[in-house]
């Protein structure tokens, strides 16, 4: 067994060349003749587009041509990968998103005119000549209100704002009310989750590059999937085949969903470069970051709760408005529906469940998948929902959830939200973070706290997640417009050191430490043996990309299997060198040995006779040694776990303090525990950051408030403890070959609730029980005025 | 455009700027530098941060005219003299503290001035002093700890990593 094999807390590979500033990022690639494109945005939320005019804009300095909707009407309209069918069996109402708006502007930040230019400089000082005349619309904002029959319509194509009315499992409805008419206690909840922008630290960037001696177009794009965009923007928007497009997603700084999707920015600069026959370069500025990347949540929710007299869990209904924004980015449909809905049992044993969501068009930027997607939306309803129930009903809200919970003997157990977990063990997860957060120890810090003049509060959650997305008939029937595998070609060396070719891609993740630990663990070699190489359509087998925490255990599983063949051929090729029977080879250790004698050929005797087949089996077997893997999943993997936030109250100014986080994580195997335990830290972050800092802000005019790092609040080093993290209540996923679950998302699901919880509790405690909920964020200003309002 | 000499990571260099260009586009258009990385547009990031003359700065909020005769170093300039990580950068390394790697320079530059002038930090001293430098990947956690280790100091439990 390699040291450096599953299981082992290697130093990341990558860090290498990041820690001394020779990444290469996006924006770090120049090439020779490249052109600047500058973005002129819409500064109305919602108005007439009368006309562009671009003449006096055109002479300036370094003008080499400015683009306008006109440009792309001939042009495919950004595609939306997912399409939801509503309560009556109907579609959902989906419009064009043109590259560039034409007739209309619907956000502001909506893409009108792109100059570009020999420099940058001489592309921002040409827009300020693009004169633009715009009759502004009254804008569509709130989700109720645009609802209503008399709304101004975001699209006139459509029949209303509503991109669909979705019940789930519509066939439960009725069974689901009766069970509220006829129940013991019912708890309900209005909450709202609150719209994020996930600011990734690098901005987006794309390269558009054209080659007429071969007829191919290169895209360099921060995308966390650039198979998925070549398939997109290729057949979709610019008519380009497969074979004549390359789409590279070099180093990306950072995804958490927003740079999933395709953005009209690539599509631009790919067209703009083969119109002008020279690369054309886009860099976002952070602000314009702020009005084009896709934001993430904006829920409004009505959850209600119904129990028996011995607070059993009897039913659950859900009342959801989704905000779609002003277009349907790539992915926006499911969020709210498939990987929402399906959570909302979470880890208890409710039986009846009935969820609606009506999703909203707005005149706002477009709203799809931030870490989580989905299953943070469900969990926190849930979880608050919970957490009001324990206190209403004057129990403990650990023992109410751990009555409820699904017990360990009864996996797989089917949820009445259709999928199937096939592990867990909720109680021992529970346990488990009961003690890593001195949860004993709390009534005596409290007092302390209160000496002090302080309220200090504690509040848990515990989370069940959907991951490893996932059974590609599964998602078909769902209405996804791509199959959810993941592809991976494993290339052996004639020396022995191999590289692997992955669809997934990371971009923070450590997949190149990682998912070499597999193949080193699999043939018994070092990792340091072993490249990861992804990123590159041009390179890598089919890929469709690394979101919804399936990196490993989907891609992992396709370098698994493709290991898989590569082991059995190397076996097939040492049984002819040991002149043995196949059945007798064993692999260890790197070393093929006969069982039983002391016969052995090592790893680079193989290699190197699968290379130079002088003594090889060529009538039966292909010289080489390399296989390609795609793996298709058989149902989603199910991390969960329990949370624990202890916070501190200040009465006099309703700041909140986070004194303590905790986080007791069942992800079935752990491949590399010091990874795992950071992308737990990092969720964790983002969730404390929704709980009690970021919101992005639109006033009655559609202007966004919180429109650049000044204004919008991100978590900083003071606003968070340091962390404990244990993963060690693991029950290994029984349907991937390595057992894994998923991490990636667990802390942006999980701390939300637990911050919000204990901040409740905080209050209660100082008496201030009046106050049933806040909504996020939990700013000073907001606990203050519900203490005055209590 | 105007002729601009300083000394950057030791060695003399030189190129062209007009009066707007900030020093991070000059050390990375110019001088090809890319190590140093620009986040966002209002100095709040902190992924740009450099030293000039000894001090952390955010390389964003400065004309690169500013900078002419000054001694500045950046990410690239950090390793030790034989290529090998400085005991800083390996800390980082060792305790996992960076993920996509984009804020790192500036968190490895910004930390660096800390422990110059403040050789032990204490925990809160460190988030203070990093207040200016936003991840977005690592809950600060890591950081915090590989600052810690850094300077000698003991750190919270967690798992300890292996090459």
């Amino acid at each position: 067994m390699p040291k450096d094999g599953i299981g082992a807390p290697t130093k990341r590979r990558e860090d290498l060349r990041f820690l001394t500033g020779n990444g290469r990022y996006t924006d770090d690639i120049n090439l020779k003749g490249q052109l600047y494109a500058h973005f002129i945005r819409s500064e109305v939320a919602h108005g007439q587009l009368n006309s562009v005019s671009t003449t006096a804009a055109e002479a300036m300095p370094g003008v080499v041509r400015i683009f306008t909707g006109e440009d792309f009407v001939t042009i495919g309209s950004i595609p939306c990968g997912w399409q939801v069918t509503d309560r009556f069996g109907a579609p959902m109402q989906e419009p064009r998103h043109p590259v560039l708006a034409h007739g209309k502007v619907r956000h502001v930040g909506d893409p009108i005119a792109v100059v570009v230019a020999e420099s940058l400089a001489e592309a921002r000082d040409a827009a300020e000549a693009v004169e633009i005349d715009i009759t502004e619309l009254p804008p569509v904002l709130d989700m109720k209100a645009a609802l209503a029959p008399d709304a101004p319509k975001v699209h006139e194509e459509l029949t209303s704002n509503l991109c669909y009315d979705w019940g789930f499992v519509e066939e439960n409805k009725s069974a689901v009310d009766a069970a509220f008419a006829s129940a013991a206690h019912v708890v309900s909840l209005e909450l709202v989750n609150n719209r994020l922008i996930a600011n990734p630290m690098e901005p987006r960037v794309a390269v558009g590059e054209y080659n007429a001696w071969d007829d191919q177009s290169t895209l360099y794009t921060t995308s966390q999937n650039p198979h998925v965009i070549r398939l997109l923007m290729g057949a979709f928007v610019l008519g380009i085949p497969e074979h004549k497009l390359r789409v590279v997603a070099p180093d990306v700084g950072g995804g958490f969903g927003t740079k999933i999707f395709h953005y009209a920015e690539e599509a631009f600069v790919t067209f703009a470069s083969r119109q002008l026959k020279r690369p054309v370069k886009w860099t976002s500025t952070r602000m314009e970051a702020f009005v084009s990347d896709a934001h993430g949540r904006d829920h409004v929710t009505k959850i209600e709760l119904a129990l028996d007299a011995e607070h059993n869990f009897t039913a659950l209904r859900t009342d959801t408005y989704a905000n779609m924004g002003a277009y349907l980015s790539t992915f926006a449909p499911s969020v709210p529906t498939w990987l929402h809905g399906t959570l909302m049992a979470g880890n208890y044993k409710t039986p009846l469940i009935y969820v609606n969501v009506k999703a909203v068009f707005t005149n706002t930027v477009p709203v799809d998948a931030y870490r989580g997607a989905g299953r943070p939306e469900a969990t926190f309803q849930l979880e608050r929902l919970v957490d009001k129930a324990a206190r209403e009903l004057g129990v403990s809200p650990i023992e109410l959830r751990r009555q409820n919970f699904i017990k360990p003997d009864q996996f797989p157990y089917q949820t009445p939200v259709a999928v199937v977990y096939d592990t867990g063990n909720y109680h021992a997860t529970l346990d488990k973070l009961i003690e890593i957060s001195d949860h004993a120890g709390f009534e005596a810090r409290a007092l302390e706290s209160k000496a002090r003049g302080k309220l200090r509060g504690f509040g848990i959650a515990h989370y069940i997640e959907a991951c490893g997305i996932a059974p590609s008939h599964l998602v078909g029937q769902l209405g996804a417009r791509a199959g959810l595998y993941e592809s991976a070609t494993v290339r052996v060396n004639a020396t022995g050191s191999i590289s692997v070719f992955t669809g997934s891609h990371s971009h923070g993740q450590g997949h190149e430490t990682s998912f070499a630990q597999v193949v080193a663990d699999m043939i018994g070699i070092p990792a340091t043996q072993i490249d990861i190489v992804h990123g590159d359509t041009a390179n890598t087998p089919m890929g469709m990309g690394t979101y919804g925490s399936r990196s490993l255990a989907v891609g992992g599983s396709a370098i698994v299997r493709a290991t898989e063949k590569i082991v059995n051929k190397a076996k097939k090729i040492a049984a002819h060198l040991l002149e043995a029977a196949e059945a007798d080879i064993e692999l260890k250790d790197g070393k093929f040995s006969v069982a039983g004698t002391d016969k052995s050929v090592d790893w680079a005797g193989v290699t190197l006779a699968a290379y130079v087949p002088h003594n090889y089996p060529l009538e039966s077997l292909e010289p080489g040694l390399e296989e390609t893997a795609f793996y298709d999943p058989s149902n989603f993997t199910y991390p969960s776990g329990g949370y624990g936030c202890e916070v501190e109250v200040d009465p006099e100014t309703g700041e909140v303090t986070i004194l303590a986080f905790s986080a007791a994580d069942d992800f079935g195997n752990i491949v590399n525990p010091l990874i795992v335990e950071g992308q737990v830290h990092g969720g964790i972050g983002q969730g404390i950051g929704q709980a009690l800092l970021e919101h992005a802000v639109y006033d009655d005019q559609g202007q966004l408030l919180s429109g650049s790092l000044m204004d919008y609040a991100m978590p900083r080093a003071l606003h968070v403890p340091f962390f404990r993290v244990d993963h060690s209540s693991c029950t290994p996923c029984t349907h991937n070959p390595l057992g894994v679950k998923g991490c990636g998302e667990a802390g942006a699901i999980g701390s939300p609730p637990a911050v919000v919880n204990a901040v409740i509790d905080a209050l209660h405690r100082g008496g201030y029980t009046g106050i049933k909920h806040i909504d996020m964020p939990l700013s000073p200003a907001r606990v203050w005025a519900a203490m005055q309002n209590s | 455009m105007t002729k601009l000499t300083m000394t950057v990571n030791g060695r003399k260099m030189s190129g062209t700027a007009e009066g707007r260009t900030l020093l991070s586009d000059f050390l990375r258009q110019d001088l090809g530098l890319t190590g140093t990385h620009v986040g966002c547009d209002t100095s709040q990031c902190g992924a740009c941060t450099v030293h000039i003359d000894g001090l952390a700065v955010k390389s964003c909020a400065v004309l690169a005219m500013e900078c002419e005769g000054a001694e500045v170093t950046t990410i690239e300039g950090m390793a030790n003299k034989d290529g090998s990580l400085s005991v800083l950068q390996q800390a980082f390394q060792d305790h996992h503290g960076l993920q996509c790697g984009f804020c790192t320079p500036g968190m490895v530059m910004s930390a660096a001035a800390l422990l110059q002038d403040n050789p032990r930090p204490s925990e809160t001293e460190i988030r203070h002093h990093l207040e200016g430098n936003i991840c977005r990947c690592t809950g600060y956690h890591n950081i915090v700890k590989a600052v810690l280790a850094a300077s000698g100091q003991p750190v919270p439990e967690g798992v300890t990593a292996t090459d």
